[in-house]
């Protein structure tokens, strides 16, 4: 079978971005012709981009929600008092601790392997490296409940009891792959020129590559481990198979669909987000500034 | 992006030096013993338990014993066959409206391009789960869609979507459409546009145009959003539990409750093995029937 | 015209992917995977119970001064009043923790860890009778009790809880709290009054009745609706019980089997009638205003418990027998009962309460009353004689009930 590759992130795109082939010919954009008729395009883009808001948009509103009971699923009314009281259940809490902290240690440890992996597969050439690339794109691909099934088999077979440390083994496993390839992606554009003229200035292979390299490299390693830490944040079903008694934000949810989800949730998930659209945003402006 | 130079743009390996013999070994050696202890072990693992026999208080013991196989078939064939069904048609469902959307996005998108791609992907910072746990309340009997449809007197007052086999495609194709997005959109947008005003030129029409030239070319792209989407749509049991009824379980959720609730590791190695199997036949069908190698040098955006 | 690749993309093609995998590649991973398999097929060890006698596991162990206490979500009062009380009594910390969510999940977190004689990280947990406890007492995971060091136990439990099927002379557990599966039905919806479980079966109401997931509990409706009592039931009762639950799902009555997610839907008309606990009609009743009602069916409904129990791993095993003989304090039993609105395995506790409710006033006196003179926190001797035990899966027979009732929840 031929190995390809691709990402669920879209960081890949953006490093690679500078590699297309019609490079001039998208900056000079083809000239549109004037349409007259309704962009249907444009409306069905909206109407997709709405579809997928909407559930966030629930979620929003319903953070506001004066809710009494258990369920927080019909509207009595606007307060903010679950922003006051986001901390009220301590094993919430605990679940979005463990949560974050396994999402940095993933970000951290998949960064630095996948870079190293990312870095050999785009620079070299060497026995093994088909097989590399067919193992990265098996782990992408595979579906997540075999590999969260494969996992379990091993460290039941092995004896390993499951916890918090496995949840991470699981979760470097799979974003390593999406780190090496946003790397690699970088490296293949990147001029060789500019570290062969650190070396003939008698720059070690070390200088070379922490003083050259590494600053070249680094939007690159900083979109791998960006999408590193979104895929460990959000991952569910691999953790549920491997989590033991280690709850996980996903993980705490899940379980309180059964009694009902208090307001805490949707107040947690709307400041999430909203950390995402400023980092978001913020990348956008900074994209901007730099193309200036 | 910044500006891109011409020796930049002009990819290529240079040739390793010779001082740089062991180099690549040693950089990928890290990140390959990770991959081989935590994903190649455990597959090897999980088809080793499959054909094991015993208990959880006698413990397991490898057998050789193929009736694991025989017993997920004959139990779990239904689920099986549905899960593929149900993935295929989410994955059908994301092209129709992914490749209209990455296509717009990628030539009319203009300057705002990345913003839009961006809002394809925001989504992402609300948990999957908490989503789809959302759309359950949205889509309830009497909730606000349907809720507020039946109060206006467009539906009956016993309609009702949650709990069916169209809720949970719905919900499949919903979660993983990004998928099917972003990978036709990196192919479209590096596609040079002076091919496509070519085309224009040559065939005048633009469906002719389209069909002709940008369809072919952007083939890589459906096809590995083909791949993005329905293995995991295929494999998902979250939107079945939460947005299924009867005779909606997917074959995932047998997975899971029978390595954690019922404890029956080798039956639930051998459904798991089957599913595995089945996808990558799948695949490499797939590939095939397309005929050319091509169709996997895309590099999903 | 055939779509050349353009020179560009063909190069870029070049640099971004790579030849086929090489045969030899292939005859690598495949060696690669046989020698996994070699390390693996050595299997997964069994773990069949050992089970030292109550004085050899009490022997030389002494209070720490905490404990670890997993329960489930809502179970006792959010300010946890009951567990200050313990600390103040006896200086021993608690820390809480509503880990548990269902029986076999928590189950098959813990079970790992206790296979291979960890901590589980809780001293005290709480598990419904049903398979997954009688699992962990015939593994040997739970410390055998020490009666002498049960004294409230002994003096105020009521008589059908010291004599469980389950767990016969309470030799592992002791009740947390009861509670009765039966029928709760939405009368917004449903016109007429729901007496049996055979309105279950009831065309009229097709696509409306929730039934629940878990098999045990769809196995005792299946086995009540034809008329077999689920303790005495036999191997061909099972499958007569699911030919009948099969046929209620194919005629298209089953809207979903639900876990504990019922009560959402039956409050908002999703579903009309559902198989129910009674506490959480009770609660949600008494939470959101609604009007849902709670029936013993005619055939009969099941008494279940949810039981206070110490893993052989527990690090301090003396303060979660201490907290558990607590709990057994008549007063503490009260002050459990009027938050969760479970049936107490202490009747006093109805006393108790009766008093509370004329020293109380107003809206707290209102909420008393109406939970002394519930049925379904303290049934009446008709309503038990109504109640039946649980079928008995044991790790042997579970082999043939499990799968027979998936099958018919996961269709």
């Amino acid at each position: 079978m031929t190995a390809t590759e691709g990402t669920r992130g879209g960081a890949g795109a953006e490093a690679e971005r500078g590699a297309g082939p019609g490079a001039e010919a998208v900056a000079g954009a083809a000239p549109r012709r004037v349409r007259r008729r309704p962009d249907w395009g444009k409306y069905l883009t909206w109407a997709v981009l709405a579809w997928l808001f909407a559930p966030i948009l629930f979620m929003v509103a319903f953070s506001f929600n004066d809710a009494q009971g258990r369920h927080n699923v019909t509207w009595q009314g606007f307060t903010l008092r679950w922003y006051g009281d986001a901390f009220a259940y301590p094993d919430l809490n605990a679940a979005l601790a463990n949560t974050l902290s396994i999402a940095v240690l993933t970000m951290v440890v998949s960064g630095v392997l996948g870079t190293l992996l990312g870095v050999a597969l785009g620079r070299y050439r060497f026995r093994g490296r088909a097989a590399t690339d067919l193992v990265m794109f098996s782990a992408i691909s595979a579906p997540e409940v075999v590999l969260g099934a494969a996992l379990l088999s091993m460290f039941l077979t092995m004896n390993v009891a499951t916890g918090y440390l496995t949840v991470l083994l699981a979760h470097v496993m799979f974003s390593v792959s999406f780190v090496a390839i946003t790397v690699r992606a970088r490296v293949l554009t990147m001029d060789a020129s500019i570290e062969e003229a650190a070396r003939d200035l008698g720059a070690g292979p070390v200088t070379t590559f922490r003083l050259v390299t590494l600053p070249l490299l680094l939007p690159a390693v900083t979109a791998g481990g960006l999408i590193a830490f979104a895929l460990s944040v959000d991952d569910f079903i691999i953790t549920s198979f491997v989590s033991g008694s280690t709850q996980t934000f996903p993980l705490w949810i899940w379980g309180a669909t059964r009694v009902g989800i208090p307001p805490q949730v949707n107040v947690m998930g709307t400041l999430i987000f909203a950390v995402g659209v400023l980092l978001a945003a913020g990348n956008v402006l900074l994209a901007r500034r730099r193309a200036r | 992006m910044a500006a891109t130079t011409a020796a930049e743009a002009a990819p290529g390996r240079r040739p390793a030096g010779r001082r740089g013999r062991l180099a690549p070994y040693l950089l990928v050696l890290p990140g390959w013993l990770w991959l081989a202890v935590f994903f190649v072990a455990p597959i090897a693992s999980v088809v080793s338990m499959s054909l094991m026999t015993g208990s959880l208080t006698a413990g397991f013991t490898f057998t050789f014993e193929t009736a694991n196989y025989t017993r997920a078939l004959g139990l779990y064939w239904e689920q099986i066959l549905r899960s593929l069904a149900y993935g295929g048609l989410a994955t059908l469902l994301c092209i129709a409206l992914g490749y209209p959307v990455a296509y717009w996005i990628a030539f009319h998108g203009g300057a705002y391009k990345s913003t839009y791609l961006l809002l394809v992907l925001l989504p992402f910072f609300v948990s999957f789960v908490l989503r789809t746990v959302s759309w359950g309340f949205i889509l309830a009997d009497n909730g606000i869609v349907l809720g507020t449809l039946k109060d206006l007197g467009v539906l009956p007052g016993d309609a009702g979507v949650l709990n069916s086999a169209p809720a949970v495609v719905f919900g499949l194709a919903y979660n993983f459409l990004p998928f099917m997005v972003l990978p036709i959109y990196a192919v479209l947008e590096r596609m040079d546009h002076r091919v496509v005003e070519a085309a224009h030129d040559l065939y005048a029409g633009r469906l002719q145009a389209f069909a002709r030239v940008v369809l072919p070319m952007s083939l890589p792209g459906v096809f590995a959003g083909v791949i993005m989407t329905f293995i995991p749509t295929s494999a998902d049991y979250v939107n079945a539990t939460i947005l299924g009824g009867t005779h909606n379980t997917m074959v995932g959720k047998v997975i899971e409750t029978q390595y954690l609730v019922n404890n029956a590791y080798p039956l639930a190695a051998a459904i798991t093995v089957v599913l595995m199997a089945v996808l990558l036949a799948g695949i490499f069908a797939y590939a095939r029937a397309l005929g050319t190698e091509q169709v996997m040098e895309v590099q999903a955006g | 015209m055939t779509p050349r690749p353009h020179p560009a993309r063909a190069a870029l093609a070049r640099g971004l992917t790579r030849r086929r995998v090489s045969r030899r590649t292939a005859l690598g991973l495949t060696g690669l995977s046989a020698a996994g398999l070699a390390l693996s097929a050595c299997g997964v060890q069994g773990q069949g119970g050992n089970q030292p006698a109550a004085e050899d596991f009490w022997a030389g162990k002494e209070s720490n001064g905490r404990l670890d206490f997993a329960n489930w979500p809502l179970y006792m009062d959010p300010g946890k009043p009951e567990l200050a009380a313990f600390t103040e009594e006896t200086g021993i910390r608690v820390d809480y923790d509503e880990a548990i969510q269902d029986n076999p999940t928590f189950f098959g977190k813990i079970q790992p860890m206790l296979a291979q004689g960890e901590p589980i990280g809780y001293d005290l947990i709480v598990l419904t009778n049903g398979i997954e406890l009688t699992k962990l007492i015939e593994l040997g995971y739970l410390a055998p009790l020490d009666h002498d060091r049960l004294p409230n136990f002994a003096e105020n439990a009521g008589r059908i809880y010291k004599h469980t099927a389950y767990d016969s002379g309470n030799r592992h557990t002791v009740p947390y709290a009861s509670g009765i599966t039966g029928i709760a039905y939405n009368p917004d919806y449903v016109d007429r009054e729901i007496t049996a479980i055979a309105d279950l079966w009831d065309p009229a109401f097709e696509g409306k009745v929730g039934m629940m997931a878990d098999p045990q509990e769809l196995a005792n409706f299946g086995l009540l609706r034809i008329g077999v009592a689920p303790a005495d039931s036999t191997e061909e009762d099972w499958a007569a019980a699911a030919d009948a639950l099969e046929e209620q799902r194919d005629l298209g009555l089953v809207r979903r089997y639900y876990s504990q997610d019922y009560i959402q839907p039956l409050s908002s008309g999703d579903i009309w009638m559902s198989m129910a606990w009674s506490g959480d009609i009770f609660q949600q009743n008494a939470e959101q205003g609604t009007n849902l009602r709670f029936v013993v069916p005619e055939e009969g409904g099941t008494l279940w418990s949810d039981n206070m129990m110490i893993p052989y791993t527990a690090p301090n095993p003396v303060d979660a027998i201490m907290l558990m003989d607590f709990l057994y304090d008549a007063e503490v039993a009260a002050d459990l009962t009027e938050y969760i609105t479970y049936i107490p395995p202490v009747p006093r506790a109805r006393d108790i309460l009766a008093r509370r409710a004329e020293e109380a006033e107003g809206e707290e006196r209102e909420l008393l009353e109406q939970v002394v003179g519930s049925p379904l926190v303290f049934p009446s001797e008709a309503d038990y004689d109504k109640l039946h035990n649980y079928v008995s899966v044991t790790t042997e027979n579970e082999e043939s009930f499990s799968p027979l009732f998936l099958a018919v929840s996961q269709s």
